[in-house]
């Protein structure tokens, strides 16, 4: 490699550094054995624009410093997930010094299928055959001498889970450093061949310049690979290449009786796999005829038990989910609630005291609060993962919620929104493909989530009296979950048309889950949380304070203060505290805002009040509760509970007002926390305009039919 | 021709050809679905909407649609 010769007394620190990049297909134990080569220091970061987990591990052996880059796993370089992308442009661009392929050693022949592909990128690459324990136990021999001969390749035996060829991997890649670039070697049938030759000699003969060999270039054009295609296109030599590369194309498709060069590659690379499959494995002892993955799923995947079984598993997580992740939350809840009451006396300026307190500590705090909920929530998607569960999930349910435009696995996300939407956000990374994913995301809001069910509670025990109020709540969850899906429905119709992205997904073996790979995932997601959506949500709470605080009308202030001070007894007191607090609502940003905007909700019978306590909303639902706590004001310690706060809205909203506010409580955004996870999951702020605009109109259109409709019956 | 999709359970078949749209020709080809390759049909889903297949030793799920390109034939 050119760029590394850097004299090594000039530059120790630069020519000790190895950086490899890991890649595999999924499932082969990248993660395990990123995991067994070290703890020490665990980067987390994204891949440059887009959502994918990006974890570096730094560590330091002999005299060399590693920097191991784990790629997402990918089956071949078909850039058909977010996932497959991401590994494919960073083998191309980037810089790096070493590729370690890992590959599951008791399923070699389909692991070979992207290590050939790998083996024409013109880079150093040592072979690591992960699972040779399990491979040992299936009585799997593989002769790894003959396979890094045959190949011309380095091949090391590794367990990371027995943490079993480790060392020898890491010394081999010292050594594959050290030495000069080899060849690898990569045969094809007698056509392709004479192919390959023809252009070898070309380029010979052109005394064409290249980092890449002659061999490597010719096999890229061939399989008309984009970025050969692209760098070659403006040479001169292109002109007479080209009637040769389609000669070429055509005799090899010819030879393969198809059209498509890249099939007919895929079955050169195939037969070339199985080649080495049949050279180097020995199968010493015969399995049973059938496995013990294959017993597991005709029990849950059984046609009839296997959805009433996922079902248990899912009530099980959401139990955990939102009764264990509520017990810390209450401790967290009071810690930060304790940090506000001892930091404020220590803060003179009142707008510094009011934007540390409310604005930072809230914010933050209602960050951190999450955290249990999000932990226990990605331990049972690391535990569904890791076992192999997950495939089956959406196998199970494919067919139904395919019809809605939607994928089997979108299901685990739609059912976590009924808790809260931020988990539910980041759950919808387990749907592989951008457009099943985008979908989902769209409709996870329909999913009622747990803070706005005080607003529910409060009007339907405001409306409906407490006998009714349960199958109240109970309609609005199962008709916003409908909702949901014809909503999918219809964006699947409009937005998202276009034909169904194909389903062929892998079912895994299953596996025991080991404790240290979930605990390493959760750790990096959770770090990830706070890291990321953490500056986010902190930002935005901090807005929405300024919004709601500001700008401060001194004159009412002063007037109310003698007012309060000269009050005689304490619910006086209170009353007078009440009506200042509502007084400086109605003339903040935020009141202003909801007074602005009064004619366009006049249709749906809102007044400025409900107007601006669906906007506070749009901050967290749990602010609506408390916002008309205070604009109808009565006692100034409000909660959904209170009987005058009901009575009040009973006797100041009408029925049909009412109706239609919890029409657009159910479908407007879930709150801004929510909505910048989104976006970070969408993948761009653009999709949480569109969302803002979808959910919007939706709500708009629908409270407005609602207002009208309980306007006619009543 | 026979496809994919009218396998019973437990039947073994081999691939004479792909006639799905180019992405999913890759998607298949790139987990071993391909000419000459060997395949078992391990269950149905409910009403046949996904089927699970064993390529080699992997176990694949299909929807209905993608299992109806796969041309195969008894062996
Ligand atoms: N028996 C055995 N299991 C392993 C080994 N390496 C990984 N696993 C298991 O294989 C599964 C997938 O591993 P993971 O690291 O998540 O794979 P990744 O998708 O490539 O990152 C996990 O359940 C691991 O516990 C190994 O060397 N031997």
């Amino acid at each position: 490699m050119s760029e590394k010769k850097i004299d090594p007394q000039a530059c120790p620190i630069i020519a000790k550094h190895i950086k490899v990049a890991l890649v595999g297909q999924p499932n082969v134990g990248k993660s395990m054995l990123i995991n067994s080569i070290s703890n020490a220091h665990l980067h987390v970061g994204n891949f440059s624009g887009v959502t994918v987990d990006k974890t570096e591990v730094l560590f330091d052996y002999k005299d060399y410093h590693f920097t191991v880059v784990d790629l997402p796993g990918t089956y071949a370089f078909t850039d058909y997930t977010i996932e497959e992308r991401v590994t494919h442009e960073y083998l191309c661009a980037e810089d790096y010094d070493i590729i370690i392929n890992v590959v599951d050693s008791t399923n070699l022949e389909k692991n070979l299928q992207l290590t050939s592909e790998l083996l024409t990128m013109n880079k150093k690459m040592v072979i690591a055959l992960n699972m040779s324990d399990e491979a040992e136990k299936e009585g799997i021999e593989i002769d790894e001498k003959y396979m890094s001969e045959l190949l011309g390749v380095a091949c090391v035996k590794v367990s990371a889970a027995a943490k079993t060829g480790i060392e020898t991997l890491i010394n081999t890649v010292i050594e594959v450093y050290l030495a000069p670039k080899k060849d690898a070697k990569l045969i094809f049938s007698e056509a392709v061949e004479e192919e390959i030759a023809t252009i070898i000699s070309y380029l010979q003969k052109h005394k064409y310049e290249a980092r890449n060999s002659y061999r490597n270039i010719a096999i890229n054009l061939l399989k008309e690979n984009k970025k050969t295609y692209a760098k070659l296109h403006d040479d001169p030599i292109w002109t007479e290449l080209q009637p040769i590369l389609i000669e070429a194309s055509h005799h090899i498709e010819l030879h393969h009786n198809t059209d498509d060069i890249k099939e007919a590659f895929a079955e050169e690379y195939s037969a070339f796999n199985r080649g080495i499959v049949t050279e180097v494995v020995k199968q010493t002892q015969q399995l049973e005829s059938k496995s013990l993955t294959e017993k597991i799923d005709s029990i849950l995947i059984h046609p009839l038990f296997g959805i009433p079984i996922f079902l248990f598993f899912m009530w099980g997580l959401f139990q955990l989910t939102f009764t264990l992740g509520n017990i810390p939350m209450e401790w967290i809840d009071g810690f930060f609630g304790w940090l506000g009451e001892t930091v404020s006396p220590t803060i003179s300026n009142d707008d510094v005291r009011s934007l540390v307190v409310d604005g930072i500590i809230g914010g933050v705090g209602a960050v951190v609060l999450f955290t249990p909920n999000i932990i226990i929530l990605f331990i049972g998607i690391a535990l569904l993962e890791t076992t192999g569960y997950m495939s089956r999930v959406a196998f199970l349910l494919d067919g139904f919620f395919h019809k809605f435009g939607l994928h089997g696995q979108s299901f685990i996300p739609l059912v976590t929104g009924f808790g809260c939407s931020i988990p539910a956000y980041m759950s919808a990374r387990i749907l592989k493909n951008d457009r099943d994913r985008l979908l989902t995301l769209f409709i996870i809001g329909f999913m009622s989530c747990g803070a706005r069910l005080p607003v529910y509670v409060l009007f339907a025990g405001a409306f409906f009296g407490a006998d009714m109020a349960g199958n109240i709540l109970f309609i609005i969850y199962v008709s916003g979950a409908m909702l949901g899906l014809l909503a999918a429905k219809v964006l699947k119709m409009t937005a998202f048309k276009g034909v169904d992205e194909p389903f062929v997904m892998e079912m895994p073996k299953y596996r025991l889950p080991s404790l240290k790979l979930i605990w390493h995932t959760v750790l990096t997601q959770t770090i990830m949380y706070l890291k990321k959506a953490g500056t986010f949500i902190a930002g935005a709470a901090i807005l929405v304070w300024f919004l709601s605080n500001y700008p401060h009308n001194l004159d009412l202030e002063k007037a109310y203060n003698v007012k309060i001070e000269k009050a005689v007894d304490v619910t006086q007191k209170a009353k007078l505290e009440n009506k200042l607090a509502q007084e400086e609502l109605e003339q903040s940003y935020l009141g202003r805002i909801g007074k602005f905007t009064e004619p366009l909700f006049e249709p749906l019978g809102f007044d400025w009040k409900m107007n601006v306590a669906l906007q506070a909303g749009l901050a967290a639902k749990e602010v609506v509760v408390s916002t008309l706590g205070v604009l109808y004001s009565m006692g100034s310690d409000v909660d959904e509970t209170s009987k005058s706060l009901a009575d009040n809205i009973r006797e100041n909203i009408p029925f049909a007002s009412a109706v239609a506010f919890i029409v657009v409580i159910m479908i407007y955004l879930p709150c801004l926390a929510a909505t910048t996870v989104f976006a970070k999951e969408a993948g761009s702020w653009k999709y949480a305009v569109y969302l803002f605009i979808f959910t919007s109109v939706v709500a708009y259109s629908l409270a407005f039919i609602a207002y009208r409709v309980t306007l006619m019956l009543t | 021709m026979k496809k994919l999709l009218d396998c019973h359970k437990g039947e073994k078949v081999k691939v004479v050809k792909l006639n799905a749209s180019y992405d999913l020709k890759q998607r298949l080809i790139s987990f071993g679905v391909m000419k000459e390759a060997v395949i078992e049909v391990l269950e149905h889903a409910p009403k046949k909407k996904t089927i699970e297949i064993k390529v080699g030793k992997m176990r694949l799920a299909l929807r209905d649609i993608e299992a109806a390109t796969v041309e195969v034939e008894e062996i």
